[in-house]
């Protein structure tokens, strides 16, 4: 579904990403784990468009996207849930969630929004930034779903969020994935949460992809030893 | 002031305070396209009074073509006229956008130079095709009366011109807090690159938004006919007063660019009775100097995008 090829992202001189390819199957859920300053928000920023690709491949559905403008790779099926939520805002609950839908705007998309997370229904007429860590990530999460996606990318999900909504996250997000065959790629610093949620777990050191595995093959211990610092 | 009754006062200070909604209109209308451009994409257009020149003299080729083939159309020409001053500036406007500001947006000095250089180009080619000279429409009879009202005379071109920002003003903000375009316009301000990571097409956005200033330019300009005659740099004596307008009102709100044009307007009119046209200009700015110290967050709003 997702496929990145010898991808090269870099800010100025200073490259980032000197090479990164892998492959994220149809309805799968993907996980990148890395340590802080890896390279994962640089990543994904390259994957939804929001800084420039050096060179490489990203193909969604077999479609070339790499240089495509940012909404361009949303109308092709990417939505992205940004790391520190990124809601607007000033904007209202509903507003943040129709924001990015172009075109015809159908009331079950968003019912089916609300019933995934009610929370965003009570609070549907309050200003985005009224809402709680939680809340606003319930609520970018509704947001990239809006647009229909074929992959949704989520960086750091659980940053800053009370353990007790991580689970729920975790569980919502595989609810979401099987519901609409959904293929996610999710990163994290933290292992538990990948365990939980993902299908596959890959590990990215200073922007290179060092490891891949499959959930069941997981070596916890030597991913959690490279994990730490 | 000493040498006026009471009475004879209030009379000056309604009928210079009816002289001056026509003022505020024109101001308000300039200050709005003004505030929407800076306020969405961070460009301070110095073209813009040369948008408002433009929409004047399209009321007055329209007001030439209805006089000479459709003579019976003249007492209606005035109000369609004002959809083709708007629908003109505003395709200027989305030209301008293509051609000039969209690769500049992360230069706003070269911005200002480039629309300078353009409010220029614009004046001369007025020039060109009107000649120096002030030129002024015919103006329906209707508009030219005016009502009594006790002492007091009411144009009715001052209420019209009035009635007109209203409606402008109103259907703007339906328009920015209502509509989806509006949204997908408040968001990019919020948030550029993010509203490009949702979906939003933050290009056609950008352009919508510079072409609406413009349009808005231009209905100011139909409103300035009814109150001045127009010229080559007509435009570029009104761009201060509506820098003045935005800069006072604080560019991010809309309900400030309606209060500071009503004061300025106001003031000026008053002010100009009593002191003469310049010294009534120079009073208004020491008051706006003053309500800018007072309330410094009207200089330079708050919510411009950043890049
Ligand atoms: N705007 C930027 N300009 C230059 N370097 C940056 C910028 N943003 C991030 N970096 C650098 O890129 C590297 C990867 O950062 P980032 O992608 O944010 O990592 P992670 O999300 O894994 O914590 C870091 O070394 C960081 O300093
Ligand atoms: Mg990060």
């Amino acid at each position: 579904m997702l496929a990145v090829e010898n991808l090269k992202v870099a800010y100025g001189q200073s490259v980032v990403i000197p090479e990164f390819s892998f492959d994220a199957p149809k309805g799968e859920i993907v996980g990148i784990v890395g340590r802080n300053g890896m390279g994962k928000t640089t990543l994904f920023k390259a994957l939804i468009g929001m800084i420039p690709s050096a060179s490489g491949s990203i193909k969604v559905d077999e479609k070339e996207l790499v240089k495509k403008p940012s909404y361009e790779r949303v109308a092709n099926g990417v939505a992205f849930v940004p790391q520190g939520r990124m809601i607007f805002p000033y904007l209202t609950v509903y507003e943040n969630l129709i924001s990015g839908v172009s075109g015809s705007l159908d009331q079950e998309d968003i019912d089916e929004i609300y019933s995934l997370f009610p929370v965003l229904e009570e609070m549907s007429k309050r200003k985005g930034g009224n809402l709680s860590g939680g809340q606003q990530q319930q609520l970018a999460i509704g947001r990239a779903l809006m647009t229909k996606p074929k992959v949704l990318l989520l960086d750091e999900p659980t940053e800053g969020i009370q353990p007790s909504i991580i689970k729920e996250i975790s569980r919502s997000l595989r609810k979401i994935g099987e519901m609409k065959d959904l293929t996610i790629v999710v990163s994290e610093q933290v292992l538990s949460f990948v365990l939980d949620t993902c299908d596959s777990v890959m590990v990215i050191d200073t922007g290179r992809l060092v490891r891949e595995d499959r959930r069941e093959d997981v070596d916890a211990e030597m991913i959690k030893e490279m994990l730490a610092v | 002031m000493g040498d006026y009754t009471a009475e004879e006062l209030q009379s000056i200070f309604i009928m210079q305070g009816f002289s001056g909604l026509s003022l505020f209109s024109v101001l308000l209308l300039m200050g709005l396209g003004l505030a929407l451009i800076f306020g969405q994409m961070g460009v301070i257009n110095m073209a813009h009074g040369e948008f408002m020149a433009l929409g004047a003299y399209t009321v007055y080729l329209c007001s030439n073509i209805t006089e000479q083939f459709f003579p019976a159309f003249t007492p209606y020409y005035f109000v369609i006229t004002i959809l083709v001053a708007f629908v003109v500036c505003g395709l200027l406007g989305a030209f301008v956008e293509w051609l000039l500001i969209r690769h500049l947006y992360h230069r706003p000095l070269d911005t200002l130079l480039a629309t300078w250089g353009l409010s220029l180009i614009l004046q001369q080619t007025y020039r060109s095709i009107f000649g120096a000279r002030e030129v002024s429409p015919r103006l329906p009879d209707w508009l030219m009366g005016s009502f009594t009202y006790g002492d007091v005379d009411i144009p009715i071109n001052g209420v019209f011109v009035l009635g007109l920002s209203v409606i402008v003003t109103g259907s703007l903000v339906y328009f920015i807090y209502k509509s989806r375009f509006g949204l997908k316009l408040r968001s990019t301000v919020q948030n550029r690159s993010m509203s490009g990571a949702v979906g939003i097409n933050t290009v056609k956005v950008d352009r919508l938004a510079f072409a609406l200033g413009c349009g808005i330019a231009g209905i100011a300009g139909a409103a300035f006919t009814t109150i001045g005659s127009t010229g080559p740099d007509s435009g570029s004596r009104y761009i201060v007063d509506a820098f003045l307008v935005v800069v006072s009102g604080g560019a991010a709100s809309l309900l400030g660019t309606v209060g500071s044009a009503f004061g300025i307007a106001q003031a000026q009119s008053i002010l100009e009775f009593f002191l003469e046209g310049t010294k009534g200009k120079v009073a208004t700015l020491l008051v706006i100097v003053v309500v800018l110290m007072i309330r410094p967050q009207g200089l330079f709003p708050s919510k411009v995008r950043s890049h």
